[in-house]
């Protein structure tokens, strides 16, 4: 199946001279959840808003759908809906009429079903007489969402999603994103959240300064470049550790219980053995153990640290 | 063609008049039943006719023209300019409109604001003064014209205004001086012949000439040039326009 998004040698340079983005090359595929991972000005934003229309690029082509999203944009965005990090809403118009006012944007004709399925997925239904301006900010968020769910999107871009979310609507909103999945939508989201992508997307894109750094399934770049740490919990206290491990990454915990050995689970050897048997030699029991990976936030602070 | 696109934008807009009808509506009524009541009831009555018509009748076309300029530009520069400074331009810019869409919503509903004001202001003014509509049709041509080529002017403002006071400088540095010294209370006639041949380089001078031509038959320059420069003047609008979208300027980086 070709990708449902493809982006090819993108780049954006502002007027400012500012290079947002560099040489961006990038394939979404059909019903996954991506997220793109990156610090604040990293370039994820930007990346979004070519895809959507809002930014012109300065050089490259993206594919929606198979459509130029430049010189076929109709067709393009029809199929696209975006939900933008800042809460921009109209003051004065009722949830109601907004989120029915997107849909014709959209060139959809009038669906009342469909807008009123919409708002009771994302418990707006009872405030859809509401003025916009007497809402909530997570009621506002809810209501971009509705507003770009109105025209019934295959692709769905959430930018920074849940930045200044409380947890219930951040649950919600994993839910909810979820549910949009199994009904085939591709979902593009980023985060500087790492737990969020961790918990949420199927493939992962790392970004910053401009340049994808790396796109890997979750599973995989966690296993790939995760590190594992083995943890054996003494029987006796140690007070320092004994000159026979010197040689070995060894960490003690401050009550001399605890002795942590990091190792890398790529590799072919990752020396549990002959630390164990060396433990043995040196007379050190432990009464239990356990491996622990990193998490992607650990993976990630590493990969960005090392591009600085 | 995103016919529902047109249809949202515009209906959007018109709500937006509803629910500031007193700005929208009452406002300019009354502003020119004020007009009416200083210069065409108290001081028109110690003016001498005009090319044979009152001089309270005579400045009813004007009034209406100066409505309908001032009212079509704001009516579209805020429009375009709101959402810019919400952001919630961003909805427009990711939809799947064209320009023509987006100026079709924006200008239609700004243009049609404007009309049904300058009719209200026809009727308001006819419980201050009696006067008749020579060419209906001609009046109804030069009333559409002149506030869809303003409201595409106001329109290209919103979009080059950054701040609220450039959103304010244009209409009220230029416009409305324009309009004042365009021959909404006077016969550019009346003018001395320098100033009457300066004055042949406001292009507003043209739409009042013609405009009110269509009420009395009689006008400062002719009928075709009145229409003439109406449309010389619409087509820069469109074009500057036209630009603005293909550049993306003041709208895409």
């Amino acid at each position: 199946m070709p990708p449902i998004i493809s982006v090819k040698q993108l780049s954006k340079t502002y007027a400012s001279g500012f290079h947002a983005l560099k040489h961006i090359d990038l394939d979404i595929h059909q019903g996954e959840i991506f997220a793109l991972l990156g610090p604040n000005g990293a370039g994820k934003t930007t990346l979004i808003s070519i895809i959507c229309g809002i930014v012109n690029p300065s050089e490259g082509t993206v594919l929606a759908d198979g459509h130029d999203v430049v010189r076929d944009y109709r067709s393009a965005r029809s199929k696209i809906g975006l939900v933008p990090q800042e809460l921009t809403t109209d003051a004065f118009e009722t949830v109601w009429n907004t989120v029915s006012f997107s849909r014709g944007l959209f060139g959809k004709s009038a669906n009342p079903a469909h807008v009123e399925k919409v708002l009771k997925e994302l418990s707006l239904w009872n405030k859809k007489d509401s003025r916009l301006m007497t809402l909530s900010g997570g009621m506002k968020r809810r209501v971009m969402i509705a507003k770009a769910l109105s025209h019934e999107p295959q692709i769905l871009f959430l930018d920074e999603p849940t930045a200044g979310v409380d947890v219930e609507l951040r649950r919600d909103m994993w839910a909810m994103v979820r549910a949009l999945r199994d009904t085939g939508v591709t979902i593009i989201l980023t985060t500087h959240y790492i737990d969020e992508a961790e918990e949420m997307a199927d493939r992962i894109g790392v970004i910053n300064k401009g340049e994808l750094i790396l796109v890997e399934n979750k599973a995989e770049l966690m296993n790939k470049l995760g590190r594992k740490q083995l943890a054996l919990q003494l029987q006796n206290p140690l007070q320092g550790i004994p000159a026979a491990l010197s040689d070995y990454p060894l960490e003690l915990s401050a009550d001399g219980q605890q002795l942590v050995y990091t190792f890398d689970a790529q590799s072919e050897h990752t020396g549990i053995d002959a630390l164990l048997r060396r433990l043995g030699e040196a007379g050190i029991d432990f009464k239990d153990l356990k491996t622990s990976q990193s998490s992607l936030e650990d993976i990630f602070v590493d990969l960005v640290r090392e591009r600085a | 063609m995103n016919i529902y696109a047109i249809r949202a934008i515009y209906l959007f807009e018109m709500a937006r008049t509803w629910r500031t009808l007193l700005q929208s509506i009452v406002s300019p009524v009354i502003s020119t039943s004020l007009y009416f009541v200083v210069f065409g009831a108290a001081i028109g009555a110690h003016m001498t006719a005009i090319d044979g018509v009152s001089y309270g009748a005579y400045i009813v076309p004007g009034l209406v023209m100066l409505s309908l300029l001032t009212q079509s530009i704001s009516n579209a520069s805020f429009g375009i300019y709101f959402p810019k400074f919400v952001g919630t331009i961003y909805e427009i810019l990711s939809a799947p409109v064209s320009a023509f869409e987006i100026v079709a919503g924006y200008v239609g509903a700004a243009a049609s604001k404007s009309i049904i004001l300058g009719l209200i202001i026809l009727i308001t003014a006819r419980l201050f003064v009696t006067f008749e509509i020579a060419h209906p049709l001609w009046m109804l041509t030069f009333l559409v014209l002149t506030a869809l080529t303003f409201s595409l002017f106001g329109f290209i403002i919103g979009i080059w205004a950054d701040n609220f006071e450039k959103l304010q400088l244009v209409p009220l540095l230029i416009v409305t001086p324009l309009t004042f010294l365009g021959g909404s209370f006077y016969s550019i006639h009346m003018l001395p012949p320098f100033w009457q041949k300066v004055t042949l380089f406001n292009p507003v001078v043209y739409l009042i000439s013609g405009f009110r031509w269509s009420f009395y038959g009689v006008s400062d320059v002719s009928l075709s040039i009145s229409v003439g420069m109406t449309l010389v003047f619409l087509s820069a609008c469109l074009t500057l326009v036209w630009w603005i979208f293909r550049s993306g300027y003041r709208l895409k980086t």
